[in-house]
Order: C-alpha cells, then structure tokens, then sequence
C-alpha cells in the first residue's frame, strides 16, 4: 500500500473500502481564519455600536453589555457556528473548508469547543505562529488544538460527477474495426498507462499547445509499441486523436465504426 | 483490467445521484428523522457506492471519477457510522450537564486538582514568607501599581467612601468575569506544555495571594483583606485551580503511557471531562465575577465585614458541597 501524501487522511471502512479525504493546507485555512476574524471584528462593532444606544440610560450597563458581546463572539464565534453548521464557520464556508473528526466522522461537542479554546495556545507568541508551525509539520496540517481534539480541516468537495464526454462511445473510432487487436490493447497496456492516458484526455483544455502535442506524441508511441494497427486505421490520424480512440476502446468498450 | 468506464458510469449514476440526493437532505436538514425503510435504502446506497469505488480502486479508471465515488462514500460513511447529536440547546441539558456532569468530572479528575491545589499552596507560602522575611520584595512580589500602596491608607480610603467602587460596577463585573475566564482558558491550554505552565501559573498565582494576604496583615488590615477577597475568592480560587486541573487532564493524556493506548485516543477520552470542567469553570467565575463588582468593593460602614465573611463561607461551603455531593447517587460505580 503506497503512503498517503502530506495533507490527506486516507480511511478504510467497516466494509472494507477506502478512501481519502483531501485536507487544507495552512494557507488556504489562514485565510479562512482571516475571513473571520473581520467577521468578528464586524459584528463586535455592529453590537457595541447597538449597545451603545443604551448609553442615555446608562453608561455602566453599555458598558457591560458591549464587553460581554465582544467576549462572547470573539470566544463563541467558533464553537458555534463549528457546532450548529457541522464544522463550519462562514470563512470555511466560502473557502470550501469543513472541521472533521480524523476518522472521517461528524464532530462531538467537546471537539469543537477544545479545539477553538486551544486557539489560545496556538496563537501564541502572536500571529499564530506557534498553531501554524503545528499545520506545517503535521502530516494532516493539525494545529495544536486539532491534535488534541482529533480533527482534521477538510477540503469540501462537492457531488458533480466527472464529465466523461471525451470517451463517449458514440463518437467516431477508426480503431473499433479491429475488435481483437483493441482487445489486446486492453490486455497489454498497464494501469498507469491507461491512467495516464485518461487524464491527459479529459485534461485536454489544461494543457498549454506545445506540451499537448508532445504528450499526446509520447503517449501515442507507447500504445503503437504495444499493440501496432494496419496503416489504414490510423491514416491521416494526428497523436493526440489516435490516444483519444485508444483510450475510448480501453474505457468506453470500443466506438462506432 | 481497465474498467469498461462508460458503462460503469451508466450502471451506477441513478444510485449515486439518489444517495447525493439523500445526502444533501440530511445536510440541510441534520435533525430529520429517517424511516426504518429510508434508512435501509441509505444503506444500501452506501454500500453500492463503497463497492463501485472498491471495483474503481482495484481497477483502472478516471481520477475524477474515483475523487466524485470517495467524496460520495466519505459523506455517506461519516453519516451512517457517525453518531447526530442534535444542536438543539435545551434548558434540561443544559441543567444536566452543569449538575451532573461538571461536579463528576471534578471527583474523577480530584488528583490533578489536588495537585494544582498545592502548587497554589506552596505559591501563597512563599509568597507570604518572601514578603515577611523581605519587606524591600514588595514591588518585585506584586507588580501591580494599586497593590504596591500602604495598606492601612487603602482601607482608609475605602472605608471613606472616596474609591470608584460601585460606580461602574456592571462594566467592572462584566471586565472581571471575561477576563478571568480567559485566564482560565489560558491555564487549560498551557496543559500542552505537559503541565509544566499550568503548575508554574498555578505557582505564581499563589505568590501574589499570599504576599497580598500577608502585606495586609502585616499591617493589621487582616480583617478588611478577608471582607474584601473571600466574597469572590472562595469561588473564583478554586475555578482558577479547576481550570487547572483540566490543564493537568490534558497534560496527563500527553504524557500517559498507560496500556499502551494510543495518543489520540487518550486525548479522546480526555475530552468530555475537559469540556465539562471548563464550562463548569465559565459559570463559577460569572458568579465570582458578580459579586467582586457588587459585594467585595463595598466594605464598612456600607456592607459589615462580618457579613462579607460570612457571605465568602457561604460561597465556599455550597461550592464544597456541589463538588462533592452533585449527582453523587446517580453517578455510576
């Protein structure tokens, strides 16, 4: 079993399946906290400047009431909106992030308040220098307070399948008229090729002109090395349309003549 | 063998979009009671799902496509073997927890305060015995300007009546409370140092009470200095000690070695305590912090100081009690 890369948590199930959840970065959650932390600094003012109003009646009880607002929403603002919206808080909202347990669990109370109270810790000397160092180091980017609780801060991921249009089998393929040597193609190309293969397809549009023509070049080698077709099946054809047909008759189960 | 992708994407995109479909409800609505016969349709869904990314996994296929099957699965996994505690907040919990929970968490933990006990013990002696033995030490023993004054032209001043107290004592209530449990929250988190800054901040704590103590004393003011600091102290002490002790919890999940259980789970099973004893610590100190503001800054003539003493026994002897006695029958073996 290969070794998990810095910055995901790879869980096995039960049942026996595994997966992996990709986990933020110190930067990207930086910012999250940035997001905010001007979010606090904005409702602190927007309350004190409400409970100022009461000043008329009385200074002392203003007074009170605006210390107790800041406290409450610069200590609060965490353990809540983490608790009632399932590990999120408005910056993680926009940066896609989400609070877990490290098993891939939703979140227990008692995490949520222990990590955000170590804030405290993890803030120290100042700048969060010390919780940053922490997210650094850690394999799971975990500041001190997600070790102790025993979370992790996922990347969010939303539910839209893949576009596959690029292997459709409806489209025209030259190579589907020879059934048994697409067939040893299937047999002969490894995982990785056919991988690779794929992903440079489907990332068509990613790739700048040159570094696509000399991919497609490669790649279109490697496969006519495997299994060489009659001259009149990949006539006329450029490298990167003979690896689109490859990679149709090794994912999509051939084309249409 | 490389999957037949096409096909694998047409056979299983109607039970993957309904269990994105069940997912995104629950999201938005976590509270919703699932049927018997809804449930069992989510979990045969997971496990569709689970079995598509197994046969994804084993065979060769589009990143993508095994990146959308994990996300499905990683979703559906946390939901089905994860427990939805409601994020209702209700009042009968609420109680529960602070009556139960909170006091249980302290007897089960009573070493660790025990132990931060006599670091503030040791502090206040030496503090004490640091200020009678060197008088000069003062200003090095108490580095706080409204402290380092002669005692006796204090409680004159107070007892004239020509302090501030009472004037801003919602404000200055409200300053006491947020700022002590911050401090609290400070002694909790110093835990990560193994314990090591907790016990030192529980230590020096305990030297400026007792060099105060002893200042006032000396100076034959021991009657005021108990009416003005056992009114909140008996309440506020020990939730800074408490505070301390769930400093100490962590620290000693750090550091156990105990069976060999492993680190995170150690420190899983630290946390309920932690969370109940620092909450438990929040209530105490908005209490203290009320009647610092509203009791121990009015001294005689307004308020006799037989009666703040009293009202500091008072404080001490139900918070002894709730500790040791709160949801003692109910608590199990």
């Amino acid at each position: 079993m290969s070794r998990p890369r810095p910055y995901e948590r790879t869980i096995r199930t039960p049942e026996g399946v595994s997966f992996t959840i990709p986990l933020a970065g110190p930067v990207r959650r930086g910012m999250a906290w940035s997001l905010d932390l001007l979010m606090v600094m904005a409702l602190s003012g927007a309350v004190s400047a409400g409970v100022h109003s009461l000043a008329p009646l009385s200074r002392d009880l203003a007074q009170a009431l605006a210390i107790l607002a800041y406290f409450v929403l610069s200590v609060g603002y965490g353990v809540l909106l983490e608790w009632f919206f399932r590990g999120q808080t408005l910056g993680k909202r926009v940066f896609s992030l989400r609070v877990l347990d490290v098993r891939g669990l939703p979140l227990s109370f008692p995490q949520v308040m222990i990590r955000n109270l170590l804030r405290f810790v993890d803030s120290l000397p100042l700048f969060y220098m010390l919780g940053g160092l922490a997210s650094v180091i850690s394999p799971r980017a975990q500041r001190l307070g997600d070790i102790v609780a025993g979370t992790v801060v996922a990347l969010e991921k939303d539910f839209a399948p893949p576009d596959l249009a690029q292997i459709q089998p409806e489209k025209y393929n030259s190579l589907s008229a020879w059934p048994h040597l697409v067939a040893r193609l299937r047999h002969r190309a490894t995982q990785e090729q056919a991988d690779l293969a794929l992903d440079a397809v489907l990332a068509r549009e990613d790739l700048l002109p040159g570094a696509r023509i000399l991919l497609f070049a490669e790649l279109a080698r490697g496969f006519s090395g495997l299994v060489p077709f009659p001259p009149e099946a990949t006539e006329g054809m450029s490298d990167e349309k003979y690896v689109r047909n490859v990679v149709q008759g090794l994912f999509a189960g051939g084309g249409r003549h | 063998m490389i999957v037949d992708l096409a096909r694998f994407v047409e056979n299983g995109r109607p039970s993957w979009e309904e269990l994105a479909r069940v997912l995104t409800a629950l999201s938005k609505n976590p509270e919703r009671e699932m049927s018997p016969e809804e449930i069992a349709r989510f979990h045969f869904l997971y496990q569709k799902a689970s079995s598509d990314l197994s046969r994804l996994h084993a065979q060769s296929g589009d990143r993508g496509m095994k990146s959308y099957l994990e996300t499905l699965v990683a979703r559906a996994y946390g939901e089905i073997h994860g427990s939805r505690p409601s994020r209702r907040v209700r009042l009968r919990d609420a109680a529960a927890w602070f009556f139960l929970a909170f006091p249980r968490a302290f007897r089960r933990r009573f070493a660790a305060f025990a132990l931060c006990f006599l670091a503030v013990a040791l502090g206040a002696l030496f503090g004490a015995g640091a200020l009678v033995a060197d008088p000069q030490a003062k200003e090095v023993l108490l580095p706080f300007s409204h402290l380092l004054g002669n005692p006796s032209e204090r409680v004159a001043q107070e007892e004239s009546g020509e302090s501030d107290a009472g004037k801003n004592a919602a404000s200055f209530s409200s300053y006491l409370m947020t700022h002590n449990i911050r401090v609290s929250i400070f002694a909790l988190a110093l835990g990560m140092t193994f314990g090591v800054g907790t016990v030192m901040l529980m230590f020096y704590n305990g030297v400026i009470l007792g060099a105060v103590a002893a200042d006032y004393v000396m100076a034959g003011e021991g009657l005021f200095v108990t009416g003005w600091l056992l009114p909140h102290g008996s309440v506020e002490i020990p939730a800074f000690i408490i505070a301390a002790q769930a400093g100490l919890v962590l620290a000693g999940a750090l550091l156990s070695r105990n069976r060999g259980i492993p680190l995170a789970h150690r420190l899983r099973e630290a946390l309920p305590d932690l969370t109940a004893l620092i909450l438990g610590v929040g209530m105490l100190l908005a209490w203290a912090g009320v009647v610092e503001a509203f009791f121990s800054q009015y001294h005689e003539p307004v308020i006799p100081y037989a009666a703040k003493i009293a009202l500091g026994f008072l404080n001490l002897f139900i918070l002894v009690w709730f500790l040791s006695r709160a949801g003692w029958k109910k608590e199990a073996p």
